[in-house]
């Protein structure tokens, strides 16, 4: 309880100024209407109209809520305005590029731990590489993609996803790979174990729980690596797809319902990664 | 063909000078090898784009890109400080700001960390870049909305790490500070805000590439003809890729010179800290 209290209230705060907020930005165009119409209206009746308009610059909570509602069961999941439907087209994406991710990030920090050149030689490239705005790519990786003959919109999306989730995996195993110290090692050398074994045996387990720090970073890095790369592409279909259909439209529920649901499916997908990481450590040993 | 086993042969060379250098682990060979190993790529990409043929509209080579950056420095000028100087750095400053005076305050009543930090740690992992359209529709087409939207991806990262680091100083030290005789204000000024900048230039190295990624999204949805966000995207439809690798190579180099000027200032201001001295 002393635990949620806090919590509850913080959020509390939140929504009550967001009320505050939507109150205070909606009520322009409802004074402007009355001015247009030629009648004075009052508080008590401008407070009720902010609540409900069709294009509120920012609509109250209840009312974003009600259109999340609408998007996710009010329509048929293979709708192309059910909210599910996008959210399916993103996770895709989303999943392939994390996948992607961490086969490169383990790739390289294999080879890292294993060659000193390409540690002295990789590692200052992959941190430059985070420093370049991965969305300057975006548009490129996408024409390069549709000239190669890849038709797929996915692709380029998973790409860029990969791109921004490679590095926490490379950071973490490249850490996690050099974790255990030289008494584990001599013990191993002890029982001459080749360098396969040494690796499997000892290396790869031990650099589990830097792994699983790194993917619930990396997990959330491919969301949004997926969301950017649906923007410049003129994708028709994802949940970016339709934070851009919003913007362009003036349809501000639109964007209010899609960015929830891209916060939803990002809790959602760093909750299931924390599960698993619980299960592959019960498994291995690891008192929770 | 020339083109190609030239740079095959670079290739071999260069790996086997960088395992040669790699083996010294003199001061000169860090930054010789990863210097060598960038010229390789640049060598094996020019060689095999002009050895195989490759059409510039699909991978132009690295010296086509050089003379696209000489020759229009103030098209790419004009964008940098459109997108880098009004729309990165002063979100980048502003929320900042706004993330360490929120950290402070957050520091000093345990209600408001119990409450704010668990939704705080939550948010920082969403996709906040969606809020990208919203801001623009808010603030306009102008520089503003680009640095609203670099405020909000930057507030929480800097914030969850300034909170982190206010919270480093150990018991010690601050009954030291008591026994001085010290307030909270002059124990905060003195003591847990220079324990804390480790960990503040952290959020700020996060912060500075989410700031170029801000800006140059918000450029996405909408604004001035001008911005590197906005001409890599229209360039990128007309196929003219040079000029999407030029602003690329100006997006990578404002990118780390950001993260360079941040280490020097850490550099300056946490002299004291193990992970600085040398």
């Amino acid at each position: 309880m002393t635990r949620t209290l806090p919590v509850l209230t913080v959020l509390a705060a939140l929504v009550a100024v967001w009320y505050a907020a939507s109150v205070w930005l909606n009520a322009a165009w409802v004074f402007d209407q009355a001015a247009r119409a030629g009648t004075a209206v009052t508080w008590a009746e401008v407070i009720p109209q902010t609540m409900a308009q069709d294009r509120p610059l920012l609509p109250p909570p209840h009312q974003v809520a009600a259109h999340l509602w609408q998007g996710v069961a009010g329509q048929a999941p293979t709708s192309r305005r059910s909210l599910i439907y996008h959210g399916w087209i993103t996770l895709e994406a989303t999943l392939a590029g994390f996948a992607l991710g961490i086969a490169v990030g383990m790739g390289l920090a294999m080879a890292i731990v294993r060659f000193r050149a390409m540690e002295m030689g990789v590692m200052p490239w992959a941190i430059i590489s985070q420093t370049i705005p991965i969305v300057a790519l975006a548009p490129m990786i996408v024409v390069l993609t549709a000239q190669m003959g890849i038709q797929d919109r996915l692709v380029p999306k998973a790409v860029i996803s990969a791109y921004l989730s490679f590095f926490p995996v490379l950071v973490g195993m490249v850490k996690g790979l050099r974790s255990p110290d030289a008494m584990q090692i001599d013990q191993m050398r002890t029982w001459s174990a080749s360098e396969a074994q040494m690796f499997l045996r000892l290396r790869l387990p031990a650099s589990l729980p830097y792994l699983f720090a790194s993917l619930k970073v990396a997990i959330a890095a491919a969301l949004v690596g997926a969301i950017v790369g649906e923007l410049p592409t003129g994708a028709v279909a994802g949940l970016g797809a339709r934070m851009l259909i919003g913007s362009q439209f003036g349809e501000p529920l639109i964007m209010w319902s899609a960015l929830f649901a891209a916060a939803i499916l990002a809790g959602v997908l760093i909750l299931i990664v924390g599960q698993a990481e619980r299960v592959a450590g019960r498994r291995m040993g690891v008192r929770a | 063909m020339t083109w190609i086993a030239g740079a095959l042969v670079f290739w071999g060379l260069a790996w086997a000078a960088n395992v040669r250098i790699a083996a010294s682990r003199s001061r000169l060979a860090r930054i010789a090898v990863p210097v060598l190993f960038g010229v390789t790529i640049l060598v094996l990409w020019e060689g095999l784009v002009r050895g195989l043929g490759v059409s510039p509209v699909i991978l132009p080579p690295p010296t086509a890109i050089a003379a696209e950056i000489a020759d229009s420095g103030a098209v790419l000028w004009g964008d940098f400080v459109q997108t880098v100087v009004r729309g990165a750095l002063s979100g980048l400053a502003i929320g900042a700001a706004a993330a360490i005076a929120t950290a402070i305050a957050v520091d000093r009543f345990a209600f408001l960390r119990r409450g704010l930090l668990p939704i705080g740690n939550f948010v920082a992992a969403l996709p906040i870049v969606g809020l990208a359209p919203i801001l623009v529709m808010w603030f306009g087409f102008g520089w503003q909305s680009k640095a609203a939207v670099v405020v909000a991806m930057v507030f929480f990262p800097i914030l969850l790490n300034a909170v982190a680091g206010l919270q480093a100083t150990d018991r010690m030290q601050r009954d030291l500070m008591a026994t001085w005789g010290a307030g909270w204000w002059p124990a905060l000024w003195r003591l847990r805000l220079p324990a804390a900048m480790p960990f503040v230039f952290n959020g700020l190295k996060i912060a500075s590439t989410l700031a170029l990624i801000g800006a140059i999204v918000a450029e996405f949805f909408g604004g001035p003809t001008q911005g590197m966000g906005f001409r890599i995207s229209t360039e990128a439809n007309v196929l003219n890729l040079t000029m999407v690798w030029a602003q690329i190579a100006v997006a990578a180099l404002a990118g780390s010179l950001l993260y360079g000027a941040i280490v020097l200032v850490e550099r300056r201001v946490t002299f004291w800290h193990p992970s600085q001295r040398t």
